[in-house]
């Protein structure tokens, strides 16, 4: 009963989500993410994992699950590829463990649920798929899920456990960021061109496999990607993708996975150089860490998403001096700033680079941390007009 | 007695000590009265005028206490009297109120019934009794009790104690009298035979008394009827019969139909008397010589041990007229008196017979405690006998826990001597002081410093001798003797011992059964879910789950205990005799309903639907049900 409820929504949702210009006659291979193979796969592996717990269920066995650990004591950082990548750690859930058992169940609730959404070809967004699998349990006044968030873990459990995309289960998170610039991309059967997004842009999606997203005609040379959408707009009213010839884009802070694939296969398959323009603050340099090496929470995606040739144009601690810019637009440094800021310095991937060594030391000293947007005290147009050619004519950012 | 009680005493006693005692000192400076004048006024006070005007030394400080003391010895003497006649003790007590503060209180008993000559005297006299003269386990001591009772209903209200009493033998009899205070001797107002007072006594035999008497009747704590109620608990063979100034009736009913053992009359230890006690026996004996008085007038001394006795005392005393046991008592003086008690202190005696007390008993202790407090944990522990100062005694003690006891207040004490339950002064007696110094934190209770524990606990402590020490005559405390204590504590230990066992079988218990809830509850998402995906039957997968999860849980029952001993499904508890786990009571996980009333629900049904006659005995018939049900799965 739950699955038609949900199924509808997300009918209805879709509907939305088309643009006009779609023809109605491609309607039925719309929906597919991934390949009709792949998907069989997935279903096997989710047969397969309740095929064992039932198997030791019968035999008297205390049925588990091993799923493997996604922290940092389970990352390595690939010096070679310069990619994190996921350690081979395991943890086991088991049913009979006070503590698990109710994870345990959710686990299987929730692959129940996936292989259902593949068998009938549909995708859910991540909150479709907590209210899918969402019911009071039998003889109690339990749910099965008491919000979003703890469904959410339990799906990237999932994911690593099936090693399995989340696309590959058909799931999706709420899409988020924005995309403009010298490009023509299919999605989903629909020519878009990002040349006329008009000011609002086009939103990138949250799944950006090539079976989603083609790119059809690019004469951009790079990608800017910058931390927020008041900066994006600043540059797209200036036009700057249409001067410099580049595309532009966004991620609402730290860029959801659908930006992050995208920004790599623009890199991977169009060779276009990616330059981020983000916040001096541990947590603008993370997303650049995000961006270039992949996260710690999703270092078995790194591969498919992680753009090792990123490089970051500002701003930087020494632009306060470089720019001559007011007092006011400095941010004390907090001591979760200053703690964070050395954590980051002695991530391995950082550790070996000596200017961002000196960029983070720098920003200590300073005591104070800046936003992009602080470079509009100098003119409403300077980042657009003066800091960011700049930078780019002198080739001057970090790596 | 000494007459030292200025400060204590009524108005009249406090103004004739302070003038007598001026006066003695005034003579030496100047003269006043003469030693003539003096004389004049100087007169032997009887006992009844000394105990009238100091009222509180027996019990009846005040108008409520004095309604509580004047059924508890109105009722201690019935069942003395039952007992020792050998009747299964059926008591009515009738609280009539006429006035506000005007009470009539009836006892009727099915005793023996008093012969007609004896009835002036026992309740017209104090310090008339059968008991005080006689080295043997009885409620009653002194002979006081309930004469003063009705003194203090004449007193206060002018009015005769009436006494209508029936023998085997002779038709009713029905005397009215009052008690003579400035000669301490009864003075019979009427008397006469009523054959139509046999109504009263359909076994044939019996006592009535009524006493008219100014009081206060309040219910809680101290109260008639938490006397009655504890009276019951340590009296299970007695039944009674309760109508209270509200005009309702509550039963106690029985909990077993065995009297309990007669106690044995013994004779006084030579370690538990003082020097004048001696000397005075030495004076009374009706043996000519030390060797024979020393043979007959106490336990424990055989011609062996009175010739040592003998030996050393005229060691001690080589100038005196202490010649070995061939010595004339008359001889006799107070030097030689104090050699001799100088040897009985240096010399090894065995200790007291103890087959001179009955304690309640265990079984007993446990079938009162269950069939008046709704509890769902009981053990009792009855201790070896033990002597303190000579005097043998006994002490007992027993438990409830749980149920519908109320968790957040300090656990209660039930204090009992000679099953008489003390409901006055408990801070001051040793049993409350036993219970304190045990530390219940061993047993999985919360106890803050230097007080009771807190927890739906009920303690009893029973001693049973034949010489209760009480700190006053108002028998309200056990005097604080270190043998005593030491008893107590041990009998505490071992109750608190059990409920630990208890208390930890339950937690685990507990914890199991959460364990397995949870468990059960995930079987049957996985199940469902698991048919959907491989298509395995679902109910196949349950069971198996289920059975998995059964098993998982019951592994864990199997931890170990306190002893490091695995626990097995039938605890130790189990075929503990003096243990009762009533199954039913044990609150559900998330039963968190409590009654606070301590005694249950019985009370506050009642207060609910006055004029039911019966609940009490419905719930108290229920326990006992419980009982028989736990005790047949125990022979099983």
């Amino acid at each position: 009963m739950a699955t038609k409820k949900t199924a509808r929504k997300t009918a209805a949702k879709k509907a939305t989500k088309k643009t006009t210009r779609k023809s109605p006659s491609r309607k039925k291979t719309t929906g597919r993410t991934v390949s009709a193979k792949r998907d069989k796969e997935t279903t096997g592996k989710i047969e397969k994992l309740c095929t064992t717990v039932v198997k030791s269920s019968l035999a008297q066995k205390d049925p588990f699950l091993d799923i493997p650990i996604r922290s940092v004591s389970n990352m390595k950082f690939n010096h070679r590829e310069r990619i994190l990548e996921m350690g081979d750690n395991t943890q086991r859930r088991t049913l009979f463990n006070v503590g698990q058992a109710r994870k345990f169940m959710q686990s299987i609730l929730l692959s129940k649920g996936c292989r259902e959404l593949i068998q009938a070809d549909k995708t859910l967004s991540l909150r479709g798929m907590y209210y899918m699998s969402l019911h009071t349990i039998e003889g109690t006044n339990e749910k099965t899920f008491n919000d979003q968030s703890e469904s959410d873990g339990i799906l990237e459990d999932l994911e690593v456990t099936l090693d399995g995309l989340r696309e590959e289960l058909h799931v999706f998170a709420k899409k988020r960021g924005t995309m403009v610039g010298n490009i023509t991309i299919r999605d989903n059967g629909d020519e878009i061109d990002c040349r006329r997004m008009g000011t609002g842009g086009y939103a990138i999606p949250s799944i950006c496999e090539p079976s989603v997203i083609q790119f059809e005609k690019c004469e951009a040379d790079f990608v800017l990607h910058v931390e927020k959408d008041t900066v994006w707009s600043r540059f797209n009213e200036d036009r700057f993708w249409e001067q410099h010839n580049c595309i532009l884009t966004e991620g609402s802070g730290q860029p959801p996975r659908g930006v992050r694939r995208l920004l790599a296969r623009l890199n991977q398959e169009l060779g276009l150089p990616v330059y981020c323009l983000l916040d001096c603050d541990p947590w603008g340099h993370y997303i650049y860490s995000v961006i270039k090496q992949g996260s710690i929470n999703l270092a078995f995606e790194s591969k498919r998403m992680a753009v090792p040739e990123a490089k970051f144009i500002g701003i930087r601690a020494g632009d306060y001096d470089d720019c001559e810019l007011s007092p006011d637009v400095r941010i004390a440094l907090n001591e979760r700033d200053i703690a964070r800021a050395k954590q980051i310095a002695d991530y391995p991937w950082f550790l070996d680079r000596k200017p961002w060594q000196i960029e983070i030391r720098k920003m200590l000293a300073n005591g104070f941390k800046m936003e992009v947007e602080s470079l509009i005290t100098k003119d409403i147009s300077y980042v657009s007009e003066v800091y960011v050619p700049e930078r780019l004519q002198a080739a001057d950012f970090l790596d | 007695m000494s007459i030292a009680t200025a400060p204590t005493g009524g108005p009249g006693t406090g103004r004739k000590n302070m003038a007598k005692a001026a006066a003695k000192k005034k003579t030496k400076s100047r003269s006043r009265a003469s030693a003539e004048e003096m004389a004049a006024r100087q007169r032997e006070i009887s006992v009844s005028e000394f105990f009238a005007k100091n009222r509180h030394l027996l019990g009846f400080d005040n108008p409520r206490k004095a309604l509580l003391t004047t059924i508890k010895e109105a009722v201690d003497n019935a069942l003395d009297a039952c007992e020792e006649g050998g009747v299964l003790p059926e008591i009515e007590v009738k609280l009539l109120q006429l006035e506000e503060t005007r009470f009539k209180v009836t006892v009727r008993d099915n005793g023996p019934g008093i012969v007609r000559k004896q009835i002036d005297n026992i309740f017209g006299k104090l310090l008339y009794g059968s008991k005080f003269h006689r080295m043997k386990m009885s409620r009653g001591q002194q002979g006081i009790g309930i004469s003063a009772a009705g003194m203090y209903g004449l007193m206060t209200t002018g009015k005769p104690v009436k006494i209508i009493s029936k023998t085997k033998r002779k038709p009713a009899h029905e005397v009215t009298l009052k008690i003579d205070t400035s000669k301490n001797r009864p003075e019979v107002v009427t008397d006469r035979e009523s054959p139509d007072a046999d109504k009263y006594f359909p076994e044939g035999h019996g006592t009535m008394v009524t006493i008219e008497m100014e009081g206060r009747y309040q219910k809680g704590k101290q109260s008639v009827d938490e006397y009655l109620e504890q009276t019951a608990i340590a009296n299970p063979h007695a039944w009674f019969v309760y109508i209270n100034p509200a005009n309702e009736t509550i039963e106690f009913p029985r909990g077993m139909d065995e009297l309990p053992e007669e106690a044995k009359e013994i004779k006084p230890h030579p370690k538990g008397i003082e020097l004048g006690t001696l000397i005075q026996m030495i004076e009374r004996t009706e043996s000519t010589k030390l060797g024979g008085f020393l043979q007959n007038d106490f336990c424990r001394v055989g011609q062996q041990k009175a010739s040592e006795l003998c030996k050393t005392a005229a060691k001690t005393a080589p100038n005196s007229n202490l010649k070995g046991p061939q010595t004339y008592v008359s001889k006799m003086g107070h030097s030689e008196a104090e050699a001799l008690y100088k040897a009985i202190q240096d010399t090894r005696i065995t200790a007291p017979p103890t087959d001179c007390l009955v304690p309640i008993g265990s079984r007993a202790m446990l079938a009162g405690l269950l069939k008046e407090v709704k509890a769902e944990f009981f053990s009792a522990a009855t201790r070896p006998p033990a002597v303190y100062r000579g005097n043998p005694f006994q002490i007992e003690v027993a438990i409830a826990y749980g149920g519908q006891l109320s968790s957040d207040e300090s656990a209660r004490v039930l204090r009992f001597a000679n099953r008489v339950p003390l409901l006055y002064q408990q801070s001051a007696c040793s049993s409350f002081k036993a219970v304190m110094e045990t530390s219940w934190k061993n047993y999985g209770l919360a106890q803050p410093r230097n007080a009771l524990p807190t927890g739906p606990l009920v303690v009893l402590i029973h001693m049973a001798s034949v010489w209760v020490p009480f700190t006053s005559e108002s028998k309200e405390a056990i005097a604080d003797y270190d043998e005593i204590r030491k008893e107590m504590r041990l009998a505490l230990q071992e109750c608190g011992r059990k409920l630990g066992i208890y208390l930890r079988r339950r937690s685990r218990m507990k914890k199991e059964a959460e364990r397995r809830s949870i468990f059960e509850r995930y079987i049957g998402e996985i199940a469902t879910a698991c048919e959907a995906v491989t298509g395995s039957d679902a109910k196949k997968i349950y069971d198996a789950l289920q059975k998995q999860a059964a098993k998982k849980t019951a592994e864990a029952d199997n931890k170990l205990d306190e002893d490091g001993q695995v626990v097995r499904k039938t605890s130790r508890l189990d075929d503990d005799e003096q243990v009762i786990i009533v199954e039913d009571a044990i609150p559900a996980i998330d039963d968190d309903e409590a009654t606070d009333d301590l005694f249950g629900d019985a009370r506050s049904r009642l207060r609910r639907d006055p004029g039911k006659k019966s609940s009490r005995k419905k719930t108290a018939k229920k326990a006992s049900k419980k009982k028989t049900r736990k005790t047949s799965r125990k022979t099983r």
